[in-house]
């Protein structure tokens, strides 16, 4: 190594410090803080009561049914919000892509929802579906009594709605992203051998869109798994709608149980590590080279 | 070359950080003479109550102190949460906190708020309802200044209803017989509404929650009688379509639209329909919270706020002295005028600002208020309310014939909730 370089190197090292030391500030130490925190009995209500006290929060969290109950909300919250945003996001990625005529005013306008905060969108979709001051209960073929929020399936299918509704502009844009790479000689070679256009969408499109589509549902199923705000907002976990994150609010800000909070928080960071972990694993060198520029 | 440099570079950035540091860590508090201010984190009221008598409060001082009131959220979930946030981290910013009637275990429990004693404790509680002073103790000491109280009362439509019920039985069957507006107006939301519903009946029915703070007491006949009524109102035809997302508010508005017949709220919703729905608000008659079980008087919700000092204070000798005024007499005068919030002193009940307040039903709020049977006093009150809230919400699931099933899940959670053991 000559010297330049070394020094290059020495350099590099130099300037990526500062970005390493904030990263080790507010990364690594809240989780290690929290992890800490899990294994201690420690409540803010009780500041004597508190102690070292091993894995018994994991142990009273895992044996509890309401951890299992929520963790099935939120999966089936996660499941079905990222696979009926990622066939949206695909059809709006495709009309983006086509698009001849105000190309910028198309993408700014898809990605209105997603500029708009979720809580606020929160409370606009539960107003619009308040059986009192809401909308969607004059429209046809709805009951004026319809009360969304009163019953397990409707509430979901709000929330479901509410989380698509916001966050398919982001998938669509992933999408493009990976559309954009394809070569449009490729699909000129299949209309000369008489590929029809949905030949053209398996055989070519989705293919070649692989990586791009595994990076945009590895976002999304992350961000899905700790849904939040439009839960709270909506029902605050009544009728059996809460997920695992609501449950870790509950224990930490309700009931100041820091101690069983974090260890809720723990397992919901395991979660999400197991989730990226599939991903990268399974698919890791696809991720590669379908990173969004 | 490049490396000395970027260290050059580097190390300019390093000083001017360290200085920037070093300057905001300056600033910070002044001492001076003049007047001390005390901050006040209450809850908001629409009429101006809070504002016009920290006003007061802080000329009356003579230049002693100067009250600023900062506001909290009007929901009491999101009151708590930013309090006990700033609390726990021991903020000295907060001087008086406006306490909700069930957070005084907690707060006191926890050394967050300081005891009340000598010449001001006998003040304060001066001609106050006693279990409105019982909401502002914890384990025989005063933790806070009453200020407002706060009760239920049955409201009902004098045009379609000819004598009100004595019972929630009865009012269940003259609903259903109603061919309009048949239904009742309750709060069965999951939220702090719910425990207070479900108290009030437990409460009535002759047994309560908590004999201890740790004690789980619960009857079982008379708790189970409790539940039936729930579940029987919230699988009948009486029940609003969106009985278990109902609140204060949207029980209130199903009234003032003409929809039900009967509602239990508190008493702003009086003044609210004469002025949202004077149609209706001239209908509109009261009567004392219904009974569970006929004969046995009723023990109404009881709410409000007190006022105390917080232990982070540091200016606790003279906020004491300001949240004593501030829940002085003149104050709950205030308080009724300009917000219809009831005094916690019972010698106000003839005075004219409640009798305006509340035409023709004063002596029935304070008789309501004498009666009440306030929600547990723990610690451990969220866990409670959390336990209750999660194993009888949504009130349709209580089977009315028979609530073997459901009492003795709720008896279990609850044991576990003073505990403070497992998920809630």
């Amino acid at each position: 190594m000559s010297s330049q370089t070394r020094s290059e190197r020495k350099l590099a090292w130099l300037l990526c410090a500062p970005a390493v030391l904030a990263m080790l500030l507010v990364t690594a130490y809240p989780i290690g803080y929290a992890i800490a925190l899990s294994v201690q009995q420690i409540d803010l209500r009780f500041p004597e009561e508190s102690g070292f006290v091993g894995l018994d929060n994991y142990a009273s969290v895992l044996s509890s049914s309401l951890w299992w109950e929520d963790l099935f909300n939120t999966v089936f919250i996660m499941v079905t919000t990222v696979a009926i945003e990622l066939v949206l996001g695909m059809a709006i990625a495709l009309v983006m892509h086509r698009a001849i005529f105000g190309r910028g005013v198309v993408r700014t306008s898809v990605l209105i929802p997603y500029g708009i905060i979720t809580v606020v969108a929160a409370f606009a979709w539960q107003f619009a579906f308040a059986p009192d001051t809401g909308f969607v209960n004059n429209l046809p073929l709805i009951s004026d009594e319809m009360d969304w929020f009163g019953g397990r399936f409707s509430s979901f299918a709000v929330i479901i709605m509410a989380e698509v509704w916001k966050t398919t502009p982001f998938m669509a844009l992933l999408l493009l992203a990976g559309l954009v790479t394809i070569d449009s000689q490729l699909y000129e070679a299949a209309k000369v051998d008489g590929a029809s256009a949905w030949q053209r969408f398996t055989r070519i499109t989705l293919p070649l869109m692989k990586p791009a589509i595994l990076v945009a549902l590895l976002f999304r199923t992350l961000d899905a798994f700790r849904v939040f705000d439009t839960i709270f907002i909506m029902t605050r976990g009544a009728q059996d709608t809460e997920s695992v994150s609501i449950l870790g609010y509950n224990q930490l800000i309700s009931r100041l149980n820091l101690g069983l909070g974090s260890a809720v928080s723990v397992l919901i960071f395991l979660c999400v590590f197991l989730i990226a972990f599939v991903f990268v694993r399974g698919f890791g060198t696809k991720l590669e080279e379908g990173r969004p520029g | 070359m490049t490396s000395r440099r970027a260290r050059q570079g580097l190390v300019t950035l390093a000083i001017a950080a360290v200085a920037a540091l070093g300057l905001s860590a300056c600033g910070g508090d002044s001492e001076g003479s003049g007047p001390r201010e005390l901050t006040f984190f209450v809850a908001i009221q629409p009429g101006g109550t809070i504002e016009e008598n920290a006003k007061r409060c802080s000329e009356e001082s003579n230049g002693k102190y100067t009250i600023t009131p900062e506001f909290l959220p009007t929901d009491a979930s999101q009151q708590r949460e930013q309090l006990v946030r700033r609390l726990g981290a021991e903020d000295s910013s907060i001087d008086i906190v406006g306490m909700d009637v069930i957070w005084t275990g907690e707060f006191a429990n926890a050394g967050w708020v300081d005891e009340w004693t000598g010449p001001l404790k006998s003040q304060v509680t001066e001609s106050v309802f006693k279990n409105v002073i019982e909401t502002a103790s914890f384990e025989k000491k005063l933790y806070a200044a009453p200020f407002n109280t706060n009760t239920q009362l049955l409201w009902y439509r004098k045009d379609l209803v000819k004598q009100p019920p004595k019972t929630w039985d009865e009012m269940i069957e003259q609903a259903e017989a109603l061919e309009e507006a048949g239904t009742i107006q309750v709060q069965a939301n999951r939220y702090e509404g719910f425990m207070v519903w479900a108290n009030a009946l437990i409460e009535s029915a002759g047994t309560e929650i908590l004999s201890g703070p740790e004690e789980v007491d619960l009857e079982q006949e008379p708790t189970e009688k409790a539940l039936e009524v729930m579940g029987r109102l919230a699988n009948s035809s009486a029940a609003p379509a969106s009985l278990s997302t109902s609140d204060e508010d949207s029980a209130r508005l199903g009234f003032e639209a003409g929809e039900s017949a009967f509602m239990t709220n508190y008493t702003f919703a009086y003044a609210s329909a004469q002025s949202e729905a004077p149609e209706i608000g001239k209908e509109m008659g009261y009567a004392r919270f219904p009974e569970v079980v006929p004969g046995t008087p009723s023990k109404p919700p009881l709410g409000g706020f007190n006022l105390a000092v917080s232990a982070f204070s540091k200016n606790k000798d003279v906020a004491f002295e300001a949240a004593a005024c501030l829940a002085d007499e003149d104050s709950q005068k205030t308080a009724v005028e300009l917000d219809g919030l009831p005094p916690s002193r019972s010698d106000l009940y003839s005075d004219k600002a409640v009798q305006k307040a509340y035409p023709g039903f004063a002596e029935l709020v304070k008789e309501s208020i004498e009666a009440a049977g306030p929600r547990p006093t723990t610690p451990a009150y969220q866990d409670v309310s959390l336990a209750v809230q999660r194993t009888l919400h949504p009130p349709d699931k209580i089977d009315p014939d028979d609530a073997g099933s459901i009492y003795d899940e709720l008896k279990s959670n609850l044991e576990d909730a003073v505990k403070r053991e497992g998920l809630l």
